[in-house]
């Protein structure tokens, strides 16, 4: 079973993200960029499925920041190939943008099953998954947890998650695109040893992008942080204190079990 | 009567010339079994990887002569064992010793040219009364042991398994192996001495007076009425009894515990003392962590022959007292199983297993429950009086489990976390120095400028909310005692240490590369850290790694640097802290490198009474969070109290006692929860010593 | 060129969704100042009775067929392209749920209009239509502009009130037939997993203390345990921690869990992703514990604690029984 992963970076949340003078972009001094998590997931299951089902785990994502350490880590994890597709992507690239150029790359790409995190924390032009199943006319789903082989491997179960802890099943027939929510195992491990061996023995390949950067078609006018307009009132001193005021003001509102009326 | 008696013995008195070809025949016999045994334990440890032992071996040799002489592992606290084995290896060496003279002296010498025999006259006698009295004490530490053994029942002396369920082994063989050991030693003795007595009272030579015991035997003969000839035939038989059964025990030697006798002089001659303290890298070619038997060093298949099941290391172990799958001794005792199995050199009573032959060592025969079990505290190699190395096989194990993949999830995500941030606590690099906010001076950023001190903080006094305050403690005492200071603010990462006892060890070189990236820049004389983990690796394992090391690379943990301090009267306590605490030695600190009086210096310059818990100094007792542990899911049994608890419970013994200092952040952590969880909390404060520092100053 | 106001409503077993309402309250109001029409779109099998409830609208559009009796997302996004093909309509409003998620950005990419996600906020400004996307776990918040004359906009649940949709009025009803050949069957619906009836249902509860990543293993969930019960209250926790078993599904708060309304919600070591806000930001009291001061639970929250909850949590336990007892 040929399985590709659309994998891409994306800024790291941990870190405190900050608005750069132009007010369109976030400031890049100080971020750092990691693996969307949920890609991390993506990646998982196409493991998982391989592991189980046979067959190979190609990893492909744009060539931009700092994505050959995690080209290399997917490697280590157990891919068999990764490709970076290179362009100008200095100033970052939309969601439709890169479901256009991986549309053109994937052409040339064998796969049964195309595997993306369900969405990534920048967005904000939509999900990459739907955009390029409709582009590649694949069937899709998103919010999938739970992928399993069925009808001799021309198709796939999916469980795609909704609110209230809704499941709905569905039969998906092979190709497809899934936009995977979680894993069914945490993420594996790469150790860093194998993740240099990996930079030492393998090659990631490189294809160019066929269209050059667009801009976008909904420009953005700026960018700030969410006002703490309904912010918490803190509570301070040490935590006898601050367990004190909290007791005071659940006892205040009649919550407490001795207080109840 | 004008013939003076020579004193002397006849050798085979008594004897027929077929029963002396008979002797003979069985000696070589004896021997030929010997040799075969021992050549096959060396065909074992031939099998083993190579390990870098065989240097200055004098040096070593004298080393191991000076132990085993003194007794020096052996007596460490358990005088009892200390002076019974001594008595039983004083008495064996010296009864070797007059066996030889005797062979010497009648098969070599007499057959050169028996002027040169000197077994007779004086030395004779000086011969008979030394061995009679060797021999007493040797019967004397036997019967020590067996009392110990199978009357008093000690806990190490307890074979139970905690990594296999009970109907899952089955030890009887060790039991009797134990037994035959004893007896047949006793049985040796007692014989010896009878045949003598009987001789003796056979043949009644005046100076035999100096064989005290022997005369003394002689004596009871005759007031049993036991008649020449009777004594005569009982001598011969005697005898032989007493021949069989120590050319017996020479054949048996290689085959049963009696091997340590040989095995522990080699064990003790190559042991490592930084075992532990340093780990290995892994050299270009060497295999990544232990998957299988063929992987281990000579030394460590050593290791496994060396173990004489004296439980030591089994009772010293936090994690086999928390009810965890782990004892060191049993981790041993499996591996020696195994390697019997495959390279030979089998002992004739041993374990049973019941199920499976496992080929695979780690995570099969060894499960990765076990190895993840260590907390790397080093008791068992501290407590081990024949020098095995536990500690970095386990680590090698792990280095194995961790390229399988096979972790604790939590481990795994903080393994992700340390990668990425550079922090066990997966927040932003840049948050790393904002404890010194608050501080009403300027903490020096020694990336840019140079100072005295490079003081390195370490992940948990720097990310951890409850312990920054503690930290910023030290800032002040260090500022008040005018310290020229600084630190790395976001270039610091975490030292690596626990990374790389956990087996993550291209983790480990990754940090130390980024650490000495940013170190190698900045000018300082001397490095100073609050954290024992820390100061380990910087101390032991960081130097090797640099390359260009023509700084000097000095390093002091803070309780070294404040005694220095208070001595030298920088920092100068302006009232008596009347105080009666106790003080919890951390691992990393006291048993790994240590340091032990400095942190006691502190106190007494304090005014504080320090009141010692029972295991206290290299014998400290882990808290539990050390090799990982703190960042792993609890694996001991339920109901069972953590290491922790069990030293609070140690602590609370002592009666009313002011406070429980600690020198390490973790332990601050590990200690406040547990008083919490054993519901101590009102009796008891955990303070890290720089609280107390701080408040006399 | 209809240059409306389309809402897709989003409706299950006859029920529609609270996000759709929230939807239609926001479209009227712009279609208001666009001078345009609030049209509504239901797709479904048999749903007549629905147009009942989607009285705000000036236009229902009712696409009904076997082929949509359950939920299936081809069906529906093809249904949905053919209607906004044909209908062009100025705006479309989209939930960002599951059923959402299917539709939008595959919307944007068969009619080519383009989309804005995640949005909690959008304005009219000069004829143009800016909208407001919250991105970055909740960080950042971007504005971006609609650009051409069409544009499609997923929203977040809880951006706009609920009750602003569900208005009285006589909206002139159409049938609107789909192209049956177009939809193919590649993906078919097998069945409906409801959450298992755990022991407690959390959106029935008043107080409860909900756990997040912060509380580091499983080991400690007992801490908080014994937090809850001390002030009588359940557990519920976020993703993380029902993604790792330490606690079962059916105390999962969030998007993909239970939508809570509790008289208090006391967050310990939750740093609030925006997924796990949509299910509890309408709690009555909100009090929230953590070691980070950037999280963005203190966005929702009315009480905040900085600090580390593994000391003050079993202080607040202690106090609770001693107050409970007296």
């Amino acid at each position: 079973m040929e399985i590709v992963v659309a994998v891409k970076q994306v800024p790291d949340l941990v870190e405190e993200l900050e608005i750069d003078d132009s007010g369109k972009a976030l400031d890049r001094t100080f971020l750092k960029y990691r693996l969307n998590e949920f890609d991390e997931h993506a990646l998982e299951e196409a493991l998982l499925l391989k592991e189980k089902h046979g067959g190979k785990v190609t990893v492909i994502a744009l060539d931009t920041a700092e994505v050959e350490e995690t080209l290399y880590t997917c490697l280590a994890k157990g891919a068999d190939r990764a490709i970076k597709v290179t362009g100008n992507f200095d100033n970052g690239v939309d969601s439709r943008e890169a479901a256009n150029i991986l549309r053109e790359v994937l052409s040339s790409t064998p796969y049964d099953l195309i595997l993306t995190g369900v969405q990534a924390a920048d967005d904000r032009d939509g999900q990459l998954g739907p955009l390029l199943a409709s582009y590649l006319k694949l069937p899709h789903l998103s919010v999938v947890s739970g992928i399993e082989l069925a009808q001799g491997g021309r198709a796939l179960t999916a469980n795609q998650e909704h609110s209230g802890g809704i499941v709905a099943e569905f039969e998906v027939t092979l190709p497809a695109l899934l936009g995977v929510q979680a894993a069914r195992e945490t993420p594996r491990y790469a150790p860093v040893s194998k993740v240099r061996q990996m930079m030492k023995a393998t090659k990631i390949e490189e294809l160019a992008a066929a269209k050059s950067a667009l801009d976008s078609v909904t420009p953005i006018r700026r960018l700030s942080k969410p006002e703490s307009a309904g912010r918490a009132e803190m509570l301070e001193g040490d935590a006898e204190e601050i367990s004190s005021k909290l007791i005071a003001i659940l006892d205040q509102r009649g919550l407490l079990k001795g207080s109840i009326k | 009567m004008t013939e003076t008696l020579i004193p002397a013995r006849e050798v085979f008195r008594n004897f027929s010339g077929l029963m002396v070809v008979v002797f003979y025949g069985l000696s070589f016999l004896a021997l030929g079994i010997f040799t075969y045994g021992i050549w096959l334990r060396i065909a074992k440890y031939r099998k083993g990887r190579p390990a870098n032992r065989m240097t200055i071996l004098w040096s070593r040799l004298l080393r191991a002569g000076k132990t085993i002489g003194a007794h020096t592992t052996l007596k460490k606290r358990d005088s009892f064992a200390g002076a019974a084995h001594a008595l039983i290896f004083w008495g064996f060496v010296a009864l070797f010793i007059g066996t030889l003279i005797i062979m010497v002296d009648h098969d070599f010498l007499r057959s050169i040219s028996p002027q040169l025999q000197f077994w007779r006259g004086d030395f004779y006698l000086w011969y008979s009364l030394l061995l009679d009295l060797m021999g007493v004490g040797f019967l004397a530490g036997l019967m020590m042991m067996g009392v110990r053994r199978w009357r008093l029942k000690p806990k190490q002396l307890d074979y139970s398994r905690p990594d296999r369920k009970s109907g899952e082994y089955d030890r009887t063989g060790y039991v009797r192996d134990d037994q035959i050991f004893l007896w047949g030693l006793f049985c040796i003795g007692v014989s010896g001495f009878l045949l003598e007595g009987l001789r003796i009272a056979a043949d009644r030579p005046p100076y035999e007076v100096w064989s005290v015991v022997g005369w003394q035997i002689a004596n009871g003969a005759d007031l049993v009425g036991i008649t020449l000839e009777s004594a005569n035939r009982l001598h011969l038989w005697t005898w032989w009894i007493h021949g069989i059964l120590a050319l017996g025990f020479v054949a048996y030697i290689p085959f049963s515990k009696a091997v340590h006798m040989l095995v522990d002089v080699a064990n003790l001659m190559f042991h490592d003392t930084m075992a532990g303290k340093r780990l290995p890298a892994i050299p270009e070619g060497a295999p990544l962590g232990y998957q299988t038997l063929a992987d281990f060093t000579w030394k460590e298949l050593l290791d496994f022959d060396a173990c004489t099941k004296c439980g030591r290391c089994h009772v010293a172990c936090p994690a086999q007292a928390s009810g965890a799958p782990l004892s060191p001794r049993d981790l041993i005792l499996e591996l020696r199983e195994q390697a019997e199995k495959e390279f030979g050199g089998r002992s004739w009573l041993h374990e049973n297993a019941h199920g499976e032959v496992n080929r695979q060592v780690t995570g099969g025969v060894i499960p990765a429950d076990t190895l993840w079990a260590c907390s790397s505290c080093l008791a068992c190699v501290e407590a081990c009086p024949v020098g095995i190395e536990h500690v970095p096989m386990i680590v090698q194990m792990r280095r194995k489990l961790v390229d399988s993949g096979i972790l604790d999830a939590n481990l795994q995500g903080v393994l992700q976390k340390l990668g990425r941030y550079g922090n066990s606590f997966g927040q932003s690099e840049r948050q790393r120095g904002r404890w010194v906010q608050g501080l009403p001076f300027k903490v020096k950023d020694l990336r840019k400028e140079p100072a005295d001190v490079l003081w390195f903080v370490g992940d948990y006094a720097s990310y951890d909310p409850s312990l920054q305050e503690l930290t910023r403690a030290t800032a002040r005492v260090f500022y008040k005692a005018g310290l020229d200071f600084g630190i790395l603010y976001d270039g610091e990462r975490n030292a690596g240490n626990d990374v790389r006892r956990v087996g993550e060890e291209g983790l480990f070189e990754d940090l130390v590369n980024r650490n000495i990236a940013v170190l190698e820049k900045c000018q300082f004389q001397r490095l100073v850290t609050t954290d024992p983990h820390s100061y380990n690796t910087l101390k032991n394992e960081y130097p090797e790694l640099i390359a260009r090391n023509d700084r000097g690379w000095r390093i002091s943990h803070y309780t070294e640097l404040l005694a220095e301090l208070l001595e030298k009267g920088r920092l100068t306590p302006v009232r008596r802290l009347g105080y009666r605490v106790t003080y919890h030695d951390p691992c990393y600190l006291a048993r790994y490198n240590a340091v032990v009086d400095a942190p006691r210096r502190v106190l007494r310059a304090l005014g504080v009474e320090v009141c010692e818990m029972p295991r206290t100094g290299e014998n400290t007792f882990c808290c539990g969070a050390g090799g990982g542990r703190l960042w792993m899911s609890d694996s001991r049994r339920p109901g069972v109290a953590t290491p922790s608890e069990q030293r609070i419970a140690e602590a609370v013994e002592l009666g009313k006692i002011d406070a429980f200092v600690v020198a390490c952040p973790k332990d601050v952590t590990m200690y406040r929860d547990a008083v919490k969880t054993a519901g101590h909390d009102d009796h008891i404060v955990v303070k890290d010593i720089v609280e107390l520092v701080e408040e006399a100053i | 060129m209809s240059n409306e106001v389309l809402v897709v409503v989003e409706q299950c077993d006859g029920r529609i969704a609270d996000i759709s309402f929230a939807l239609l309250g926001k479209g009227k109001e712009l279609a208001t100042v666009l001078g345009t029409k609030l049209a509504a779109v239901v797709v479904g099998n048999e749903i007549r009775t629905l147009a009942g409830d989607l009285g705000i609208a000036d236009i229902v559009l009712l696409a009904q067929g076997a082929q949509f009796s359950h939920y299936c997302p081809e069906a529906l996004k093809h249904c949905v392209v053919e209607l906004v093909r044909g209908r062009s309509p100025r705006l479309v409003l989209i939930g960002n749920t599951a059923y959402g998620m299917d539709l939008a950005a595959g919307l944007s990419a068969e009619t080519n209009i383009p989309l804005l996600a995640y949005c909690r906020d959008f304005r009219v400004e000069e004829g143009q239509i800016i909208a407001v996307s919250e991105l970055y776990g909740g960080k950042i918040l971007v504005e971006s502009e609609a650009g051409g004359t069409q544009l499609v906009v997923s929203v977040l649940a809880g951006a706009f009130p609920v009750a602003a949709g569900r208005g009285a009025g006589t909206p002139q009803i159409e049938e609107f037939s789909p192209n049956p050949a177009a939809a193919e069957a590649r993906i078919k619906f097998k069945r409906l997993i409801q959450p298992e009836s755990g022991d407690v249902d959390i959106t029935k509860e008043a107080l409860l203390v909900s756990v997040g990543r912060g509380i580091g293993s499983k080991d400690n969930i007992p801490l908080v345990q014994e937090l809850a019960d001390a002030l009588g209250a359940q557990l519920s926790a976020s993703r993380p921690i029902v993604d790792n078993g330490w606690l079962p599904k059916s105390r999962q708060v969030g998007k993909s869990g239970m939508s809570v309304k509790p008289k208090v919600y006391l967050a310990v070591g939750i740093s609030g992703a925006p997924e796990h806000i949509e299910g509890m930001r309408d709690a009555e009291l909100i009090v929230a514990i953590n070691s980070d001061p950037t999280a963005p639970i203190f966005n929702v929250a009315h009480y905040g604690v900085i600090g580390d909850l593994f000391d003050i949590v079993p202080l607040i336990s202690e106090k609770a029984k001693a107050a409970g007892a007296s």
